[in-house]
């Protein structure tokens, strides 16, 4: 299967009237990041520079530890038992890896969208936008109506909810679940948003709202999304990484990484003859 | 490992937690209250060890051989005690376990799921039920039934084996052992069905290709994967047979004797406890007593502990609890 | 191994398939009886006086057992306040944090202390709390039950804290809610109705507990005051009234046993519809 001439033909309908990723100045960067399950090392000294106010996909196959390495970025791997961190991740020049750094701050700065839509099945769909400010003491004095609407009218789902928003988030469909779990994390007002294969177990329409939605928020946030969609990759990204059991193999502007790749095994990847 | 970069690994094998301070004080509140449940069993065990000891001090381990149970004296051995206990325990096995497995494999094997997890239910209920409601449906329904019908059928038929000889008192070892085996079932079947129900597939149709009956595919394929935890669940059922106290007292005739016919009167652990606990009127009687208790927490922890490690492996859940 | 003829080989199956369904149906029998014997017996046996009067002094008929359902909650009340924060907190720590080698020790001696015969905990609140006090008292009957409880309370607590999907513990972990707040407002309250089942159900089971409280809580004929008074609880008086002499007294016992058995199957069944209910909705 040759998916080049469909990559080509996806990268014109990007707007690209925004600064080129190399002029935008850093958010986040990464410094011969590694991680570790037990003894079993699966991500290998990865050092990455992400633009603000840009789009980074994380391309590469099953088990390729883009998963692993995008939950390195707001401290969510080492939730699991036995994962170990080593390596820096730098956040506006700070290491959010440094020993007096509280990891429950890092994550409010930096939110987190998952693979499977996972509303909080206790609350109503006012509720889970409501809890980050709620549970984190950030609601006090203010409006949270408001921040409520704001936060579902930014994840372009407001005027699908807005007359139920006492309703179990449970009950929605499962990308309208997405974009709750979407706008609850916007209503944190996070510096950086994490997508992990946010589409994974949406259908094709749900997909592309999620995507035009990308578009719109990347105005306002920095964005890394992983995903083992190449197509979504060229249509969303200002920049690609690709990733190839634990390295990192090639990265740059979306375009080029599609169009003239570098590495060979990268042009193997993106013309579909593994993975 | 390509290249080692452990510049600055952090963490270890256990989940990296929280060091805020509010976080900290919960785990640490609920970690509180997980070591007190530790410290209550180890306080059982101390209670039962110090309350025990002016007799243990006396009779040393003749207490658990001696047959004399002789409060004015001041005599005490517990072997009538420690026999009532196992001959009706044992007995109640030998009636539960081929009905708790029957019904365990009708449920699991044959049964149609819904079907099967109302019936499932159905048996949890029973062992719902509290033991002083079996005492009471013994007393006044089992036991006569038990002197006019059974005990006169049994000596009729297997009056040559001298377990089945003798009056039809209607209290007795027997009659403990009937009621402790309905009170047992639901031990052996619900812990067995899910040990069943969790046999792997392709162990059934590897069986059910080579030709066999069904029958023949449980007997081969599903019993023999399953036994450990079957094993397990009659285990359990053991150690709760022998620490069940109001249904067999009100049953088995409190007569402290070892006789070899189970229709004679017997005496058991709990029931000797339950009976003349209020009446120790001296230190050496109650320390005697709670001798007893120290007996039986041992032997019940011994059972389940080896229960609970042979479910363990199997990550089956160990109910329906114990009430 | 030597060729069985198909039609033995098939008529072993039918015998020995029809046989497990002999077993169930004897096993389901039983329970039937038991409950029929319970309802035909008991109501005949319950009435208004039951309910709202003190026993009758022996030799007289009527009276009631009103002092000793009266004690049976009051144990209840006592045991909820032992079993429910140590169980339910206990439980907490084994689902969230009990991955390692503390958590494994804890586990397996609540299931110790699950397997203890019940009378032998009724020993252990008599020699720390009779034999100090010098008396029998509702407080060591509810002490004992409390103890009861607990193993049944963590083993619940811990098993329906861990069904709730880690995604969703991930999911508040993310927004920067701190572990705490996680665990206490977004794991719990979506186990809550399942944990709560599991409280109630344990509150069931002690309900029935007779052995524990012969020589804790100990009987009473008239009203207990207080917490340092014998008390009377239901089931002690089924028991003593079962082996009494008296007719009248087993009239009382079977309508004892009925409230008994109403109240804990009653529980049971309730607890179950109300997990079921949520396990079929999400």
């Amino acid at each position: 299967m040759h998916l080049l001439p469909d990559l080509k033909k996806a990268l014109p309908a990007r707007a690209s009237l925004a600064p080129t990723p190399e002029e935008a100045p850093e958010a986040m960067r990464t410094e011969a990041l590694s991680a570790w399950f037990g003894p079993h090392q699966v991500l290998h000294e990865i050092s990455l520079r992400f633009p603000a106010r840009q789009v980074t996909a994380l391309i590469g196959p099953s088990g390729c530890g883009k998963t692993t390495y995008i939950r390195c970025l707001n401290r969510m791997h080492e939730v699991v038992p036995s994962a170990r961190v080593g390596g820096k991740v730098l956040l506006g020049g700070e290491d959010i890896y440094a020993p007096k750094v509280d990891p429950v701050l890092v994550r409010r700065r930096i939110g987190m969208v998952f693979q499977k839509p996972n509303p909080f099945p206790a609350m109503s769909i006012y509720g889970n936008v409501a809890a980050g400010l709620r549970l984190t003491g950030l609601a006090k004095g203010r409006s949270l109506d408001e921040i409520v609407e704001r936060s579902l009218r930014q994840a372009a789902l407001w005027d699908e909810v807005k007359d139920r928003l006492h309703q179990p988030g449970t009950d929605l469909s499962g990308g309208q679940q997405q974009r709750l779990c979407i706008a609850r994390t916007l209503a944190v007002e996070p510096e950086v948003l994490l997508f992990d294969e946010p589409c994974s177990a949406l259908d094709p329409v749900a997909t592309e709202k999620i995507e035009q939605l990308l578009f719109e928020l990347k105005k306002r946030y920095t964005i890394v999304i992983v995903t083992h969609n190449m197509q979504q990759a060229a249509r969303v990204s200002d920049l690609t990484g690709f990733l190839l059991m634990g390295d990192l193999v090639e990265f740059g502007r979306t375009e080029s990484l599609f169009t003239t790749p570098k590495d060979p095994r990268t042009e193997a990847y993106i013309t579909g003859r593994f993975g | 490992m390509r290249r080692s970069t452990s510049r600055r690994d952090r963490g270890s094998d256990r989940p990296r937690r929280s060091r805020n301070p509010s976080d900290r004080l919960f785990r640490g509140a609920t970690l509180g209250f997980a070591l007190a449940i530790l410290g209550l069993a180890l306080l059982v065990a101390w209670q039962l060890f110090i309350h025990s000891k002016l007799s243990r001090e006396q009779f040393g381990w003749s207490f658990l051989w001696t047959q004399t149970w002789d409060p004015v004296a001041g005599q005490f051995g517990a072997l009538p005690f420690i026999y009532g206990t196992l001959v009706t325990s044992v007995l109640a096995l030998v009636i539960a376990v081929p009905l708790g497995l029957g019904t365990a494999l009708f449920l699991a094997e044959l049964a149609p799921p819904r079907l099967s997890q109302w019936l499932a239910f159905m048996v949890e209920l029973l062992a719902a039920i509290p033991s002083v409601i079996y005492g009471l449906v013994g007393i006044f329904i089992v036991v006569p039934w038990v002197r006019v019908h059974l005990e006169p059928a049994l000596s009729g038929t297997l009056g040559f084996l001298p377990l089945f000889r003798g009056a039809p008192y209607g209290v007795g070892f027997l009659t403990a052992g009937l009621i402790l085996a309905v009170m047992v079932v639901p031990f052996i079947t619900s812990v067995s069905r899910e040990v069943l129900l969790a046999v792997p597939r392709v162990q059934r149709e590897a069986a059910l290709a080579l030709g066999a009956t069904r029958w023949e595919m449980l007997r081969m394929a599903v019993l023999p994967y399953a036994r450990s935890g079957i094993a397990g669940s009659i285990l359990l059922a053991l150690a709760r047979a022998l620490g069940e106290t109001m249904a067999v007292t009100m049953v088995i005739g409190n007569k402290p004797q070892i006789a070899a016919s189970l229709f004679e009167p017997g005496y058991t652990m709990p029931a000797v406890l339950a009976n003349e606990f209020t009446e120790a009127t001296d230190d050496l009687y109650l320390h005697a007593l709670i001798e007893i208790g120290l007996v039986l927490f041992v032997v019940t922890v011994l059972i389940n502990g080896i229960a609970r490690l042979m479910l363990m492996r199997l990550a089956v859940p160990a109910g329906p609890v114990k009430r | 191994m030597r060729a069985r003829p198909y039609a033995l080989r098939k008529a072993t199956n039918a015998v020995a398939l029809g046989l497990t369904g002999a077993a169930a149906a004897l096993t389901l029998g039983i329970l039937f009886a038991i409950l029929a014997y319970i309802a035909a017996n008991g109501a005949s046996a319950l009435n208004w006086d039951f309910f709202t009067k003190l026993p009758a002094p022996v030799g007289e008929t009527g009276g009631g057992l009103a002092n000793a359902i009266v004690g049976t909650l009051k144990l209840l009340l006592l045991a909820s306040a032992i079993g429910i924060p140590v169980g339910f907190l206990g439980g907490v720590y084994l689902a969230e944090f009990g991955h390692g080698r503390t958590g494994f020790v804890v586990r397996y001696a609540s299931d110790v202390l699950n397997g203890v015969p019940s009378i032998v905990i009724g020993i252990v609140a008599y020699t720390l709390i009779v034999l100090p006090m010098k008396q029998f008292s509702s407080l060591a009957g509810g002490v004992a039950l409390g103890i009861i409880m607990i193993p049944t309370v963590v083993r619940s607590t811990e098993e329906l804290l861990k069904l709730v999907p880690s995604n969703v513990r991930e999911a508040a972990l993310a927004l920067g809610v701190n572990e705490w707040k996680t665990v206490l407002f977004v794991v719990i309250p979506t186990a809550l109705r399942g944990v709560l089942a599991g409280v109630l159900l344990s509150l069931a089971r002690v309900a029935g507990e007779t052995a524990p409280l012969l020589f804790t809580a100990l009987s009473n004929r008239y009203w207990s005051h207080g917490w340092l008074e014998p008390t009377a609880s239901l089931p002690v008086m089924v028991y003593t009234y079962a082996i009494a002499p008296y007719d009248d007294w087993h009239r009382q016992a079977w309508a004892g046993a009925l409230v008994l058995i109403t109240m804990v199957l009653g529980v049971n069944i309730l607890a179950r519809l109300g997990v079921s209910r949520r396990a079929s909705a999400s």
